[in-house]
């Protein structure tokens, strides 16, 4: 496997001469092999224990009463992932992406943060230290900034955050893009010259306004290679044309940002890291079970999930993406038929590029005494341990920089293996 | 840092930080007193808003939980079948016109106020107890929090502002409380002895966001045991005509204490043990809550981000705090402390601008008739802070990077260019350019608008100018 070599290679001498000797896949862009990494964020607090049930658990049937998942075969049951878990009914494609090998869900995984606000939970979860506000920068970006430069990639970006602004987690040292949909007419070039002049003593404008053309230019130029590709296919991928029709329709909350993503990813020069927000998983009250308000999220997601697989195309062999939440939600159902704040929650790895048709978990159980504090699923399974090896064995992140940099201080956390394909 | 000597660069930090930008005359007004200016504001009772048309959240809400009722009846043909589901309204239709309404008169008074640091503070305050309009129960009651449980005690103590926030319908079917039942309540036990499916219990989304992000902040010393026991305290706060099995009594649409919900006897929270009866001990615990040191110093820390710059310089951190905690939570003494700070004249446009405030001082700027505030909430949302929507109890965030991104200030230049494409023929950029950022204007800005090609790029360049797109 790739991976063991190069931890081979770093574990030698190679390892005093520093992060600059190795090659990163990243690196060697126009090649077609170069991979690309997409982390979504699902705000809220996902309830990992609907979405995929543990429904074999001999206490989840009564912790979760009348939210919770029926086991496989039965209606409404969930998706039989193995002999203790499924998945949501609502999640049709991540099903058909674990049984092609390319999905690993993981359970029972947390963050390091153990209290219960969202806020600082996804600070923990974007700035990927110990706790919360340590830092005012985002993993991905120390990651971004540890790889070589890419020659390929305009003005070096290698990281695009899908809204008008960067999340925590994109936040750095690294130059990284911003892109969301806009409805307004372009400027004239001229006033945009005037602009740019008046900009010239303000660093943090003129950089931002330089970063917005350059992304709109890879957009645009995007847009024109689909249109032309697929000129004769069912209407032209659609990428990014978007832009005319403002109206956001229902039943696909991430459409357009999931064309953008997939356009920007499989653009020569545009970034190999993509990151979005995907909102809506607090679900205190009336959460629902096989049907209802989480079911409905969950289906959006997962229909957003296909589409960006469909978009990539052939680039999605080279592509992971990880989809995780900031903590779970408690194990027993509240008093008004929703979950509160929790711990533990599960999360997925999915692309052409992951070894998976696996479930990764160290399951604690729900019995009253296996829960943490009484009350959450306990977490077993550390989420860096999955991210640095995505990182590693992906994205060719030297291990030193993950270590230290990447996620300081954990060298104590040792990357899971052998998560993505050779 | 030490406050500027400049009256005039003053009176500009005066109209742009702590007002919402100025309109033209403004800064004269300001002259040499920017002070006093603030401080003449803090008189007299906050101002509310006007428009016949605005309706209490008590009408809304009763309004739709009628619809609501009678939708029900109909989908099970109850006895009057003559209701066909399709032909009553649904929630959703009753509170689009209002939440139009309710920004449009929200804008108005924007553009026209003469105290904008009251209109400023507001909004501060009703982001500080967020509710948020992409919940639909919140959809229709947004603008009426905001009315009802904000604007009366701007201008009055924080104590008071917290009860009527917990109180007021919007932050109960925000946060999930009108709903939560103690386990040991008269309602579960006579659905315990009825051998009823539904299990009885609390729910602490409230209790949780009153500690974390209204009173204590996250790291005020607060356990999750005394989350939970604060949720048993407020067990009952709900609001009247909502039917939770066979309790519909109270004032529909009104906020109600339903003995029946709440968890019977005393709780332990932050170390006190809090024996009051029903409603008396959720006003207890909310009272020493506002009176905690830990709320002096997040609503100060708060207060300081918002007015001086992103990471506020401690000491001023700790003057706020102090007025808040000597004061029990008045607020006037608060703000007047707040313009007394030497770091709040320190420096212009220290901040970045938040949409919101960009697409307010623009229009203010160029005296945009108050016709035109029924059209604003559209910009509100293309630029990416759609009003009254904050999406999360956190409220809206308050640093640069959170509204500084590369597609974020594109969308900005691009809307100021459609405005200057539309109305900058009629108008003179180079005149309203002083009016606007008096004595804090660069000289680049001068120079680029006066050589601009025509008066709408002139008016897309003030628009664009850096000082403009801070405060």
């Amino acid at each position: 496997m790739r991976a063991i070599k190069r931890r081979e290679f770093l574990s030698g001498a190679a390892l005093a001469a520093g992060s600059v000797l190795l090659t990163s896949k990243i690196a060697f862009a126009g090649s077609d092999t170069r991979p690309r990494f997409v982390f979504i964020i699902l705000r809220g607090a996902l309830d990992g224990l609907t979405a995929v049930p543990p429904y074999a658990d001999p206490n989840y049937a009564r912790l979760r009463g009348e939210v919770a998942i029926a086991a496989p075969g039965a209606s409404g049951g969930a998706l039989k992932l193995d002999g203790l878990f499924g998945l949501h009914p609502s999640l049709a494609f991540l099903n058909e992406s674990f049984t092609g090998k390319e999905l690993i869900v993981f359970h029972a995984m947390a963050s390091p943060y153990r209290e219960r606000s969202h806020f600082d939970g996804q600070d923990v979860l974007e700035n990927g230290c110990a706790r919360a506000h340590a830092v005012q920068t985002g993993w991905i970006n120390r990651a971004l900034a540890a790889l070589p430069p890419d020659r390929n990639a305009r003005r070096g970006e290698l990281g695009i955050a899908l809204g008008q602004n960067v999340p925590l987690v994109m936040r750095g040292p690294a130059p990284v893009a911003s892109w969301s949909p806009s409805h307004l007419a372009a400027l004239d070039e001229d006033t945009l010259q005037r602009i740019t002049d008046l900009y010239s003593t303000d660093p943090i404008l003129s950089q931002r306004l330089a970063d917005a053309l350059s992304t709109q230019s890879v957009a645009d130029e995007a847009k024109d290679a689909a249109m032309a590709a697929d000129a004769q296919e069912n209407p032209p991928a659609q990428l990014l044309a978007s832009r005319a029709q403002p109206e956001v329709r229902g039943g696909a909350p991430y459409k357009e940002v999931i064309h953008a993503t997939a356009s920007f990813l499989k653009s020569d020069d545009g970034p190999r890291v993509a990151v979005f927000d995907a909102m809506g998983w607090d679900t205190h009250a009336n959460e629902g079970g096989s049907q209802g308000q989480l079911a409905g999220r969950l289906a959006g997601l997962d229909a957003g999930l296909r589409t960006l697989k469909e978009d990539l195309g052939p680039v999605w062999r080279d592509t992971v993406v990880m989809v995780a939440t900031e903590f779970g939600r408690t194990a027993a159902v509240n008093g008004t038929r929703g979950t509160d704040h929790g711990t533990a929650a599960a999360a997925f790895l999915l692309g052409g590029a992951v070894y998976g048709g696996r479930v990764i978990a160290d399951w604690p159980g729900l019995s009253a005494r296996a829960l943490y504090q009484g009350r959450d699923l306990a977490p077993t399974l550390n989420m860096h341990a999955a991210l640095k090896a995505v990182l590693a064995d992906h994205l060719a992140v030297a291990t030193r920089a993950l270590d230290t940099s990447v996620f300081p201080d954990s060298a104590g956390v040792k990357p899971l293996q052998g998560l993505v394909r050779a | 840092m030490q406050a500027t000597n400049d009256p005039a660069l003053a009176a500009a930090i005066a109209a742009n930080r702590f007002g919402l930008g100025a309109r033209p005359g403004e800064l004269a007004r300001v002259a040499s007193d920017a002070r006093g200016w603030l401080a003449a504001q803090l008189v007299g009772a906050a101002p509310r808003l006007q428009g016949k048309e605005l309706r209490d959240s008590a009408d809304i809400l009763s309004q739709a939980l009628e619809l609501r009722r009678e939708r029900r009846q109909a989908r099970n043909g109850g006895a009057e079948q003559n209701t066909d589901a399709a032909t009553v309204m649904k929630v959703g239709q009753l509170y689009k016109p209002i939440y139009a309404d309710e920004t449009t008169a929200r804008v108005r008074a924007a553009l026209t106020t003469d105290r904008p640091f009251i209109e400023r503070l507001t909004y501060f305050w009703t982001n500080h107890f967020a509710v948020s309009a992409d919940k639909q129960a919140v959809f229709g009651l947004a603008g009426s929090f905001e009315r009802e449980a904000i604007r009366p005690h701007v201008l009055g103590n924080f104590t008071d502002l917290l009860l009527a926030s917990t109180r007021h319908p919007a932050m109960l079917l925000y946060l999930d409380n009108q709903t939560s039942v103690g386990a040991n309540s008269m309602l579960a036990r006579r659905a315990e002895r009825h051998a009823s499916e539904h299990r009885f219990g609390i729910n602490e989304n409230l209790a949780r966001e009153i500690l974390e992000l209204q009173t204590l902040g996250v790291a005020g010393g607060y356990t999750q045991a005394d989350v939970t026991s604060f949720a048993q305290v407020i067990t009952g706060w709900s609001i009247g005509g909502q039917s939770l099995g066979h309790l519909t009594a109270g004032v529909p649409g009104q906020f109600m204490f339903r003995p029946e919900m709440h968890e019977p006897g005393g709780q332990v929270v932050l170390g006190k043990r809090y024996t009051e009866d029903g409603e008396e001990q959720g006003v207890a615990v909310l009272r020493d809550l506002a009176r905690r040191p830990a709320t002096a110093n997040f609503i100060a820390t708060k207060l300081a981000r918002h007015f001086i710059a992103d990471e506020p310089p401690a000491a001023a951190v700790e003057q706020l705090a102090r007025a808040f905690r000597d004061s029990s939570g008045d607020l006037p003494t608060v703000y007047r402390a707040l313009i007394g700070l030497k770091e709040c004249w320190a420096q212009a446009f220290a901040k970045f601008k938040t949409p919101g405030d960009y697409i307010i001082s623009s229009l203010r700027g160029l005296q945009i008739p108050d016709s035109y505030a029924n059209k604003a909430r559209i910009s509100f949302a293309l630029l990416g802070q759609r009003i009254f929507a904050p999406g999360s109890p956190a409220g809206w965030p308050d640093r640069s990077a959170d509204w500084d991104g590369a597609s974020a200030v594109m969308k900005r230049i691009e809307w100021a260019d459609a405005l200057g494409q539309k109305i900058g023929a009629h108008q003179d950029a180079a005149i309203l350019a002083p009016q606007w950022l008096g004595a804090a204007m660069s000289a680049a800005t001068h120079t680029s608008i006066a050589r601009a090609a025509s008066g709408s790029q002139a008016l897309t360049l003030l628009l664009t100018a850096p000082e403009f797109m801070r405060r």
